[in-house]
């Protein structure tokens, strides 16, 4: 159990300095990759939503902090994230193949228009037609191909929980 | 089938023979109400932190954790772009790779763009320069006084060996006439030969056929220029033997009036300066070789002197 909450920390923590610092600078035809949010969805869809939740937070946090954004912003919305992943991968995604994709792609839409919509709130330049429609389609163009790396790693690293840590309700349905 | 999720698992069991257990749904309950409050707590706790660091300044207690935080990450940044950098060189070197060739294309024609400006930047600032100089002479002393001067440039140059003539793009309907004078700041050009309504022809000081009557300014020798087809110069003709020209004088042109005649040119334009004075016993006048100063090569604007009593 420890041992696994260790390897969580390690991977999403080394997904938001690797994000902070090199991935933030990538620019693919106007695109850039976000390897946080692609590596919170693939602890979710492994480890269930509470997991998600929590790495979501803790990556968030720790995002804000190497980039000396506003503490707690991406930390919500990658909170949201891994909970709505999670959820995702203990019900209908359960098993699927095309989960993984399937949760990056919508997930980074649901992603960019809470980002815009915080950061108006806040006050701060919300370019939206920047953020969703110049630039939009190459960040899930890139968003999947990183999920591909990303996932099979996390599958290996962070092997799928144990029937025995499902959800009761799946379970019961499940047999 | 009931929409409510444990009525459902409940309906599902029964449906299978088998009675769902309340200690299953207790379960089930308890695990929907924990994830449901890990969500809740994270969700408070961000908007906590995102309030606090919002409204609080610049030196603030979560300012100054999230400070103290970053310096402990910046060594792993550090790495993280040390190994990354590798990677990243050679993905810029592959992509500069792929817009070198457009980019070259686009440098180029800004070059051959820059370089024509720089042509036309060049010729209009000699053009004003030489426009400068012609205004600079209108209102000088030396000007003729009973002239005034209309600026022309050249538009045709037509390459012969045996006439030395330009086209003007000023005619009659500017008030030019046949035989009207042609200068520059630098000297005299020539006269007027043939007009039409908007342009004019001009015969060259070095046209085999030009000549202007003109004197030493120093010494007062009088005589002719004439171009010398033979060492291709302007040469002062007609001075008598006895009559003193040096070297270096300055020749301008004569202006001689006598009753109804007059000369063509008037008075003090210069013409060019004694390059070589010598005679023969055998001579009847003296052999004065002269240096133009018009640069007849490269005229671009001359004035073309109109009397003012014409209107």
């Amino acid at each position: 159990m420890a041992l696994d909450w260790t390897k969580l920390g390690v991977f999403v923590f080394l997904a938001a300095i690797l994000q902070a610092s090199v991935f933030s600078e990538v620019s693919i035809v106007g695109g850039t990759p976000d390897l946080m949010l692609v590596a919170v969805v693939a602890v979710s869809l492994l480890r269930g939503s509470i997991v998600g939740a929590s790495m979501g937070f803790v990556g968030g946090f720790l995002f804000d902090t190497a980039t000396l954004g506003t503490l707690g912003f991406t930390s919500l919305l990658l909170t949201l994230v891994g909970y709505w992943a999670g959820r995702y991968g203990e019900t209908t995604g359960r098993d699927r193949s095309h989960a993984p994709f399937l949760a990056v792609a919508v997930i980074t839409v649901v992603y960019a228009i809470g980002a815009l919509s915080l950061h108006f709130m806040l006050g701060d330049p919300a370019p939206v037609r920047h953020v969703l429609i110049d630039t939009l389609f190459q960040d899930i163009a890139l968003n999947l191909l990183v999920t591909i790396p990303v996932y099979g790693l996390a599958r290996r690293v962070l092997r799928p929980a144990e029937r025995a840590e499902r959800i009761e309700g799946v379970r019961l349905l499940g047999q | 089938m009931p929409r409510n999720r444990s009525a459902r698992v409940a309906a599902l069991a029964s449906a299978q023979g088998r009675p769902p257990t309340s200690a299953s749904l207790q379960s089930r309950a308890a695990t929907v109400f924990r994830r449901r409050l890990v969500l809740g707590v994270l969700v408070v706790v961000s908007l906590v932190l995102v309030s606090v660091y919002f409204r609080e300044s610049s030196g603030g207690s979560l300012h100054g954790v999230q400070s103290g935080a970053a310096s402990v990450l910046r060594p792993f940044e550090v790495a993280a772009q040390r190994v990354a950098r590798p990677f990243r060189d050679a993905a810029g070197w592959i992509g500069g790779l792929a817009g070198a060739r457009s980019k070259n294309k686009r440098l180029q024609r800004e070059v051959d763009k820059l370089r024509q400006e720089k042509i036309q930047n060049e010729e209009l600032q000699r053009e004003n320069a030489q426009l400068r100089k012609l205004l600079a002479y209108r209102r000088s002393k030396r000007f003729p006084v009973d002239y005034r001067g209309i600026g022309v440039d050249i538009i045709a140059q037509p390459p012969s060996q045996f006439q030395q003539r330009v086209v003007l793009n000023a005619g009659s309907n500017d008030g030019i006439q046949v035989h009207d004078p042609v200068v520059t700041a630098d000297g005299l050009v020539g006269q007027v030969t043939k007009v039409t309504r908007n342009t004019c022809q001009v015969t060259l000081l070095t046209d085999q056929t030009s000549a202007a009557s003109a004197r030493d300014s120093k010494t007062g020798a009088s005589g002719i220029v004439l171009h010398d087809p033979s060492s291709s110069s302007l040469i002062l003709d007609q001075v008598p033997k006895e009559d003193v020209v040096n070297r270096g004088d300055v020749i301008v042109t004569a202006g001689w009036r006598s009753g109804n005649l007059a000369s063509i040119y008037p008075r003090g334009i210069k013409i060019g300066r004694v390059r070589s004075v010598s005679q023969l016993d055998t001579d009847s006048y003296k052999r004065i070789q002269l240096d133009a100063f018009v640069d007849f090569g490269s005229l671009e604007s001359v004035l073309v002197l109109v009397p003012k009593a014409r209107g």
